[in-house]
């Protein structure tokens, strides 16, 4: 890495890939997929083409 | 890198909100991309709004859930809260740090030059009781006469929302202002304290109250993406702790639920090689200087 510059060395170290985000992963991914199929993303479409007046302060 | 961040960081504002041609259409975007997830707070109200906010949409689906379920329908989050937890389990807070919108106004504000004050730490568990009560409680709990409940962060807390939809919807509905009342008011005046607050303190508003920190910030010590503290290496300098604008001691806690993954402990502090950036088990290193063993010894000693 030169300082002068100013370049930022990047070096890249293979590691051991852990469990845990792997499964959340899969946990919100099966979450995601249940939602798109019970419909819900139309829901959530139509709530945010609407003006949400609570969120500007009024209603 | 602080450049970089920066720069990323006003892309993702204007992913966000990449809708300009509302002063015509006198309206906010109502197109198909609204099915998509904003990664930061962002306000869905906002005229120029492309996504939908995850805390804003969890909310109306929780306060109105006894009625879709009353009409057959199974509207109860699961989809936003897939798509938080797609984001969380990934990045963590990296998106707090460079894909906020509303993260990037409060440093646009810290960078106007006055006395710097430090968030209170104590403080730092007022947004996981924003979260839990305002986003999640109360608006499952406390119904009308109809069944309905109300967005309570959205309502009574959320700058984000004043800042990108109150005063431009306002400004661009005239029909609207007069039932801007005390609550109106109220914001606007939550909104200046904010801001003022940002003014004095980095990011306070993320820190303190933000839902959508606290909840990517349960990720943090679990996510794809992480800091990795090599203890070997470490000369216990402080020069990562100094560096840190949200107060960490990151030779302690790398993955501290505070971390918003600045990386100016990587690349601004740390010579030693001490700390890294791992993805997914990979570690990435962006060090400032290689440290010659007269600094190393220096360091250590």
């Amino acid at each position: 890495m030169d300082r002068k510059n100013g370049v930022h060395a990047i070096r890249r170290s293979a590691g051991r890939l852990r469990k845990t985000p792997l499964v959340l992963l899969l946990l919100f991914l099966l979450l995601f997929l249940a939602g798109i199929g019970l419909d819900e993303p139309a829901r959530v479409l139509e709530q945010a083409r609407s003006i949400c007046l609570s969120c500007i302060g009024i209603g | 890198m602080e450049r970089l961040r920066r720069w990323i960081q006003v892309l993702w504002f204007f992913l966000s909100n990449g809708y300009w041609a509302f002063p015509v259409s006198g309206t906010l975007y109502q197109g198909p991309l609204k099915v998509l997830c904003s990664p930061g707070l962002n306000c869905y109200s906002c005229p120029a709004a492309t996504t939908f906010c995850p805390v804003g949409s969890l909310q109306q689906l929780l306060l109105g859930v006894r009625l879709s379920l009353q009409a057959g329908q199974v509207y109860v989050g699961t989809y936003v809260l897939g798509c938080m937890g797609l984001l969380g389990a990934t990045f963590g807070r990296l998106i707090c740090g460079w894909a906020c919108p509303f993260g990037l106004v409060q440093e646009l504000f810290h960078r106007v030059p006055s006395p710097k004050v430090a968030v209170p730490r104590p403080l730092s568990w007022g947004k996981y009781l924003v979260l839990l009560l305002l986003v999640v409680v109360l608006p499952l709990t406390v119904l009308d006469d109809f069944g309905l409940g109300l967005p309570w962060f959205c309502k009574f807390l959320c700058p984000a929302g004043t800042l990108e939809a109150g005063i431009p919807m306002l400004l661009l509905m005239p029909d609207l202002r007069p039932a801007a009342g005390l609550l109106y008011l109220y914001k606007l005046g939550l909104l200046a304290l904010v801001l003022l607050w940002s003014i004095a303190a980095f990011r306070p508003f993320c820190r303190a109250l933000c839902p959508l920190g606290a909840f990517y910030g349960l990720f943090n010590r679990i996510s794809l993406i992480q800091l990795k503290f090599n203890a070997d290496n470490c000369t216990k300098c402080g020069a990562c702790h100094r560096v840190c604008p949200v107060g960490i001691r990151v030779d302690q806690s790398p993955n501290s639920g505070e971390c918003i993954r600045c990386l100016r402990c990587c690349t601004e502090a740390c010579q030693f090689d001490a700390l890294s950036l791992e993805i997914a088990g990979h570690a990435l290193r962006t060090t400032p200087a290689p440290a010659d063993e007269s600094v190393r010894q220096t360091g250590r000693s």
